[in-house]
């Protein structure tokens, strides 16, 4: 199963030094006693913009907190940069130059909007400064003294992305920036993910909308009952759109 | 002689200066108390035990190595704080994912040892603290005699409560223990080290109620029951004021204190329960607290 999804991910993505930057292997984990998580295997490489795809309760959420240290429990590899990081405590992993933007954008009522967007602590050089965070979304300028969750919805995901840029971390895990959001918010967040690729940051998106997801995105991964059930790169979206039906169930 | 309302001014006063003082120590307490239900979500009934170490402390620096008041006033805390790190790392921490009260069963189970072992070794009365001589005298307001000890625990318990509020409303420290109150889980996957901020919050708590201590010994007798007297009324300080709001805790650490006070000119027989009764009226309108939000 490993060996088959290397291959596949093998093939290098155009405009990308085809090295990958994360390796997910055999990756489980547990709330409790429901088992989450039965094996992940995946690559992505550095520069890339991945999707996990698939139902609700497929565990993309959970793959994504895993990556990051945030479930009770989790066996397995996930090598970042080359280095294990299964072992570590979320706040070693977040130094490792990971950073991760979650599904209910996480914005602290008890901060204001500039407090929330200077609250993740630098992990290394070359992150946006807050003036290049602030031409990105001119709406969280004009906002910044207000209460974080007085925002609307868009601006607390502009402000739940923004602040993760700071950072300097090159590799972004967002879990459903798009949810729940207006049209004209979504194509911004679609515009702003392009611009960061295109800057050099590698992305891993979780995704119910795959509309969305193929707009921006060079790979696709479907989750299944906790497992990797396929790979379906951008370019080949159209050819595979009946199987797509099928895992996602629309 | 003046009066107000039926009142000798004198007697008035005099009250009103007892309900500053006991207000400064409410304010203190309440203070480290919010802090650490804010952060570790737990009541922390060890309080009023470290309240008296930090008492104990003081005297026995100055019986035993002649250590003066103003090196307690910044070893003492210190050294609770340090007993409360330890208790933190080796027993606290392992009951966050369990339900809140191991939390308040840990903690009072400690504050009876604690009380215990000092009842055993120094017995329950209390001892005396010699009030340093700098302190000696006071000032005459006209209306009221007012002695300059009294004077330095008021302003003392104000400055150090509402630096304490700046700390954590206005600075950079203060957004991170405030973010971690919220949601530490995602504070610490942005590369906080929240289980250590924790540990040093909860010592920093403990250091308040000591120094709330080494503040008191000079007025009250150092005795191993002065915590577990004072903080069943602090409890209810925190009540009202809204379990976890600094600012709540602080004014009406002091206010219920003035209350109190006031109570004990124009109608002693409430005084003791005047506090309780607020308690119980505060509840039925804003069950959160006054100062509190509703979770």
């Amino acid at each position: 199963m490993a060996e088959a999804i290397a291959e596949r991910t093998a093939a290098a993505v155009p405009g990308s030094d085809g090295a990958p930057l994360l390796v997910v292997r055999g990756l489980n984990a547990w709330y409790g006693e429901s088992h989450v998580l039965h094996g992940v295997d995946f690559d992505v490489i550095g520069g890339e913009v991945v999707t996990l795809l698939g139902r609700n309760g497929a565990g993309k959420t959970t793959t994504l907190r895993s990556i990051m240290g945030m479930v009770p429990r989790r066996q397995g590899s996930v090598l970042f940069e080359g280095a294990e990081t299964i072992g570590l405590a979320s706040n070693r992993i977040a130094q490792r130059g990971i950073a991760y933007c979650p599904e209910e954008r996480g914005i602290f009522a008890s901060l204001d909007v500039e407090e929330n967007l200077l609250l993740p602590p630098v992990v290394r050089d070359g992150g946006l400064s807050v003036d290049e965070i602030y031409a990105l979304f001119p709406n969280l300028r004009e906002r910044r003294g207000s209460q974080g969750t007085k925002l609307s919805g868009g601006e607390q995901q502009m402000l739940a992305i923004g602040r993760i840029l700071r950072t300097g971390a090159r590799m972004l895990l967002l879990d459903e920036p798009t949810e729940g959001l207006a049209p004209v918010i979504v194509q911004q967040i679609g515009r702003t993910i392009a611009r960061l690729k295109a800057s050099g940051f590698t992305i891993l998106l979780v995704e119910q909308n795959f509309r969305f997801a193929a707009t921006v995105a060079d790979r696709h991964y479907v989750i299944e009952h906790g497992r990797v059930a396929d790979m379906i790169r951008n370019d080949q979206l159209d050819a595979n759109m009946n199987k797509l039906h099928d895992y996602l169930g629309v | 002689m003046t009066e107000i309302f039926g009142v000798p001014t004198q007697a008035l006063f005099g009250q009103l200066l007892i309900g500053l003082i006991n207000g400064a120590f409410y304010a203190l307490l309440s203070l480290g108390l919010a802090v650490i239900f804010g952060l570790l979500n737990i009541i922390n009934f060890a309080h009023g035990a470290q309240y008296m170490m930090g008492a104990f402390c003081a005297w026995l620096l100055l019986e035993y190595w002649g250590v003066g008041y103003w090196w307690s006033l910044l070893l003492a805390p210190i050294a609770v704080g340090v007993t409360g790190v330890v208790i933190e790392r080796t027993m606290l921490s392992r009951l966050y994912k369990l339900d809140h009260l191991y939390g308040l069963l840990l903690t009072f189970g400690i504050a009876l040892i604690f009380q215990g072992l000092f009842t055993q070794h120094y017995g329950s009365s209390g001892q005396p603290y010699r009030l340093p001589t700098e302190f000696s005298g006071g000032y005459n307001l006209g209306f009221m005699f007012l002695p300059k000890y009294r004077a330095w625990v008021i302003v003392a318990s104000l400055v150090v409560c509402l630096s304490t509020w700046y700390v954590i409303e206005r600075t950079k420290l203060g957004s991170y223990l405030r973010a971690a109150t919220e949601n530490p889980s995602l504070v610490q996957a942005f590369g906080i080290n929240v289980p250590r901020m924790i540990t040093l919050t909860y010592g920093f708590g403990v250091g308040l109620a000591a120094l709330a201590g080494v503040m008191a010994a000079p007025i009250y007798q150092v005795s191993p029951q002065m915590g577990a007297n004072l903080i069943i009324v602090v409890f209810a300080v925190v009540v009202i004021g809204g379990m976890g709001s600094i600012l709540g805790a602080i004014l009406t650490g002091f206010g219920l204190g003035v209350i109190e006070g006031l109570t004990k000119v124009f109608y002693p027989e409430a005084s003791n329960t005047v506090i309780f009764v607020i308690m119980v009226l505060v509840l039925l309108v804003k069950p959160a607290g006054m100062f509190g939000r509703e979770r």
